[in-house]
């Protein structure tokens, strides 16, 4: 199965585990404190977020963390930006319509 | 052509619904006409150079339009519209989704909401566009980015013309 960006965004939880994240590298046991779901389901958001290469883990010791990868943020903002250029093209096309019209209508 | 008209589009990604709202210069049953008349639609829908073809459209609640947003090379993208809800000049919703080309729907789509008012000559156009996935919005993109980086000389020469006015 695909995952990308949107997917990782998709569910609260994941949104509530970037926004924990991005603030510093946390290990699974201190991430899951702070929602009231079990250790396996945070396991399985964070294995859903590494899959959608939103997260990275480092081993430091015995411990596995978790951190942010701000260019995978940056990504969809990359995205949401051309979205908003079609609309701009596609707006600036009406107008041109709209004044071709009233021209017309004159 | 003045460019000083309202152009606000923000995204709430985690309710997946996009916000578009821009003005026109223009009164509001013409505005109203661009938006729900097929051989108007067909002029600016598509980002230049993809061209917009509308198969057939029946503007009415339950009506369908089946149309397809056509590449330069002659690659057809079909998408099915269906109006859910019609205000005449005022409000128009409806449901929109991908298809192939024997009008089977591919889903999830998006419903898109409409809403036009006019104010001293100038129209209002707010879209509010809700995706069931927002993997279909990026589905969107990919085909015309291709498309708009080919034109995008175009549309800086269109905006250096605009601007002059």
């Amino acid at each position: 199965m695909r995952r990308d960006i949107f997917q990782a965004i998709a569910d609260p939880t994941r949104r509530a585990i970037i926004a924990l994240i991005a603030l510093q590298a946390m290990t699974p046991n201190s991430i899951a404190e702070n929602f009231n779901t079990t250790r396996q389901a945070v396991s399985k958001h964070l294995r859903i977020l590494t899959e959608c290469e939103m997260v990275k883990q480092e081993q430091q010791g015995r411990e596995v963390y978790y951190s942010l990868q701000i260019e995978k943020m940056k990504e969809i903002d990359k995205w949401l930006s051309q979205y908003r250029k079609l609309w701009e093209t596609r707006f600036n096309q009406l107008d041109k319509v709209l004044s071709t019209i009233k021209k017309q209508k004159k | 052509m003045t460019n000083n008209l309202l152009f606000d589009f923000t995204v709430d990604k985690s309710t997946k619904t996009v916000f578009i709202t821009r003005e026109f210069n223009a009164e509001l049953s013409l505005v109203w006409d661009a938006f729900t008349k097929q051989e108007l639609l067909d002029q600016w829908l598509a980002p230049k150079p993809w061209t917009s073809k509308t198969k057939y459209m029946d503007f009415k609640v339950g009506g369908k339009r089946f149309y397809a947003m056509v590449s330069p090379e002659g690659e057809e993208r079909w998408g099915i519209q269906e109006y859910t809800s019609i205000t005449p000049k005022t409000n128009f919703k409806m449901y929109n989704a991908f298809a192939d080309k024997d009008e089977n729907p591919e889903l999830p789509g998006s419903e898109w909401d409409h809403t036009f008012n006019e104010q001293n000559g100038t129209t209002k156009v707010s879209i509010t566009i809700y995706n069931e996935s927002l993997e279909r919005l990026e589905s969107i993109l990919e085909g015309f980015t291709q498309g708009m980086k080919m034109s995008l000389s175009n549309l800086e020469n269109l905006l250096a013309t605009l601007s002059k006015k």
